[in-house]
């Protein structure tokens, strides 16, 4: 049986947790201390050997992220945290920085410190008011303590924070696009080649991170790479936020080691609502194709999930029951694609708001035959072909709802999706009125 | 509805205004290697003066990192959290992102219509409210969501939606439930965007209740990660083998 593994979670039961004084408490900023006498190329083989893989979805092998870097360019090096967290189900890094803003401070100083950068920026998503506040105010009191800014803990190493808070884009989260948008530009792709790691910020080499990921670098460096990789599995090593939304009982976020299964996770999270049973899921957001109760033993970790057909992503475990429409939650996150488009290529420009036209028609109950061929061949142009991921994570729901729920598309040749599957009974409150009439 | 009249921004950037809004701008830049990396902020420090990005503070923004308006026009019109039309004092989103959409966000923002006689991107004619439909904001374990000047309100129904949005506009006091003590106004909020800090970080909870569902299951079983000190003796042990 897997049991949960609080690390970045662990002190979030106590109402000070943000603040420099509580997180201290718990030996915060030791692992910086401890980083601070080590040499830097040390740090990096550490992370490397802990295993340690992106958290932001794609799951890239962190130390070797940093040891890309050109060590013969003489341009000044960034780190840049990437917190903009708008993948469709993904809500992790927002409650971390809420609730434990310094794991991430530390995590900066002692990555930047590893990859000789003398300059770190956090991209926050701007919609999360309170969020940028948490944060900011841990960056001032880590100034204030010495912990950032000159010569920190006397090591004679300086480094500055900025929080950069965006302004509403999902495609900045691309860690191209994120960088443009950081520059002051339109949020949009870049071509790659060239990788950050050799012409990120302002054309200098730049390591672009997930918030999980910095953030569990201290408890690595504090307590070993065997610590680390003591949990999860040989290839998907660490612990790791599952984040449970939808028609579960007691939804949030559940620290474990990655792969643990969904059965598992349910279990500990109550179970489906009472009087219903899951009917389907993502892994990882909505880039991810859905799972079904089939999935339900998976383990959770990259190489399951991506054997299964689909992708561990962000660990977004959307859950839904019998009573949720696929078309419905299909046509829904296509709108977000098409929205989200940053536009720059016609794959994805077009086939999403195409896409969205074939999925309206028949969650009204007036799609054509031909409309499941359509979408399959709109889906069949944008993935690989479109210039960014994306693009690509756009067909995911589409190809994998049609492949296991293929008949509720045929059905909307002729009844809406609402007559199937009333929207009502689907909510929050749905079943408090079901027990109160009863 | 109809959304208020433009107003004028003469006053704003001009005279003692301006100088201070300068004042403002060049602290902002001087955070940056790269002067142009001021320009999102920059804009949110306009739309806190007028509540949305007007040609004139657009013009304000391209003077200060001597940019062309097209330039920062391209820009302002790419990002949905720039308004270029007023909006209300509070500005209401309600997350119909799948998720939350299933969990009641299409009722709630259905509701929210109704109630206040609004469509999708529109302010009431007293310009408190505005109301725009928003994809995941990044708190699926709290659905539905509602955002009020990009503050949490979780666990929402059509109700205590509905109750929400006539407090704002009786001007009670209304507490987020993952926020400071006391919702601030659209403008207040372009500002801490723009990187001024309001002093009020330290307010509110630290977690939701969502949030703390899998630590409190891991205290009550006894769950932890695994002791270092163990997974060193053991590394230590397969060394010697
Ligand atoms: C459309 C799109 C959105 C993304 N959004 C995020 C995001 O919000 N946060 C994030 O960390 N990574 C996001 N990514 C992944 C980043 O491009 C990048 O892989 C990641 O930040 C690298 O950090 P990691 O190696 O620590 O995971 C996104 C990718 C795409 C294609
Ligand atoms: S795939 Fe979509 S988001 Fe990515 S570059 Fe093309 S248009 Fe932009
Ligand atoms: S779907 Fe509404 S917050 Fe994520």
């Amino acid at each position: 049986m897997t049991t949960l593994t609080p690390v970045l979670s662990r002190n979030w039961d106590r109402a000070d947790s943000f603040t420099l004084a509580a997180y201290r408490e718990n030996g915060g900023y030791e692992a910086l201390r401890k980083a601070l006498t080590m040499q830097p190329d040390a740090i990096v083989d550490l992370v490397k050997a802990s295993g340690l893989r992106g958290r932001g979805g794609a799951g890239f092998p962190t130390g070797m992220k940093w040891g890309f870097l050109p060590k013969d360019n003489p341009k000044p090096r960034y780190l840049v945290v990437n917190a903009d967290e708008s993948e469709p189900g993904t809500c992790k890094d927002m409650p971390l920085l809420l609730a434990n803003p310094h794991a991430l401070v530390e995590g900066i100083a002692i990555a930047s410190y590893a990859i000789n950068s003398h300059q770190a920026f956090v991209y926050v998503r701007g919609e999360v008011l309170h969020v940028i506040r948490r944060l900011r105010h841990a960056v001032a009191e880590a100034y204030e303590a010495g912990l950032l800014g000159k010569d920190i803990l006397g090591s004679g190493f300086d480094l500055d924070v900025v929080v950069h808070a965006g302004a509403g884009a999902y495609i900045c989260g691309e860690e191209t696009a994120l960088l443009d948008s950081l520059e002051g530009y339109r949020g949009q792709p870049r071509l790659k080649p060239p990788f950050p790691a050799v012409a990120g910020l302002y054309a200098s080499p730049t390591v672009v991170n997930n918030v999980e990921s910095i953030a569990s670098v201290p408890s690595i460096v504090a307590n070993g790479a065997e610590w680390f990789s003591s949990m999860g599995t040989e290839k998907s090593a660490g612990f790791g936020f599952f984040s449970l939304s939808g028609h579960v009982k007691r939804p949030g976020q559940y620290e474990a080691p990655l792969g643990v299964t969904l059965r598992e996770l349910l279990d500990m999270a109550g179970g489906i609502r009472d009087g219903h049973r899951l009917k389907f899921w993502t892994p990882g957001g909505s880039s991810t194709p859905i799972f079904t109760e089939e999935h339900i033993d998976i383990p959770l970790d990259f190489e399951s999930v991506g054997a299964a057909g689909s992708m561990l992503g962000t660990r977004a475990l959307q859950i839904f029951d019998e009573t949720t429409s696929v078309v419905r939650v299909v046509r829904g996150w296509i709108e977000f694609y098409a929205h989200e488009s940053c536009g720059k290529c016609t794959p994805c420009r077009e086939g999403n708001s195409w896409m969205v036209q074939v999925l309206r028609r028949i969650e009204a109950g007036k799609g054509t035959q031909e409309d499941i061929d359509t979408l399959l061949d709109i889906c069949d142009n944008l993935l690989g072909r479109s210039f960014c991921a994306l693009g690509d994570g756009a067909t995911s729901s589409v190809t994998s709802a049609i492949k296991y729920f293929r008949e509720e598309f045929t059905a909307g040749t002729h009844t809406p999706a609402w007559e199937l599957f009333p929207y009502q009974r689907t909510t929050r409150w749905a079943n408090e009125s079901v027990e109160e009439d009863a | 509805m109809s959304t208020p009249q433009t107003p004028d921004s003469s006053g704003i950037f001009s005279g003692e205004n301006r100088a201070r809004l300068e004042m403002d701008a060049k602290e902002i830049i001087s955070r940056y290697p790269k002067p142009r990396s001021a320009l999102l902020p920059l804009l949110h420090l306009v739309q806190s003066e007028e509540g949305y990005v007007s040609n004139e503070g657009i013009a304000f923004c391209a003077e200060q990192l001597g940019l062309t308006t097209a330039e920062v026009t391209a820009v302002a019109t790419f990002y949905t959290m720039y308004k270029r039309r007023p909006v209300g004092e509070y500005h209401v989103g309600v997350c119909t992102n799948p998720l939350c959409a299933v969990m009641g966000g299409d009722e709630i923002f259905a509701a929210l219509k109704e109630h206040l006689g609004l469509e999708n991107d529109e302010t009431t004619e007293d310009g408190k409210i505005s109301l725009e439909h928003l994809e995941c904001n990044a708190a699926c374990d709290f659905a539905p969501v509602v955002m009020v000047n990009w503050e949490f309100f979780d666990n929402q129904t059509p109700e205590s939606a509905k109750k929400l949005v006539d407090d704002l506009r009786l001007g009670k006091d209304v507490k987020p439930t993952r926020g400071p003590d006391r919702l601030c106004t659209w403008k207040q909020a372009s500002r801490v965007l723009a990187g001024f800090d309001d002093g009020r970080a330290a307010e509110g909870p630290q977690a939701g209740e969502a949030s703390l569902a899998g630590l409190r299951l891991a205290r009550e079983r006894g769950w932890q990660a695994p002791d270092p000190a163990a997974t060193a003796a053991k590394a230590d042990e397969e060394g010697t083998k």
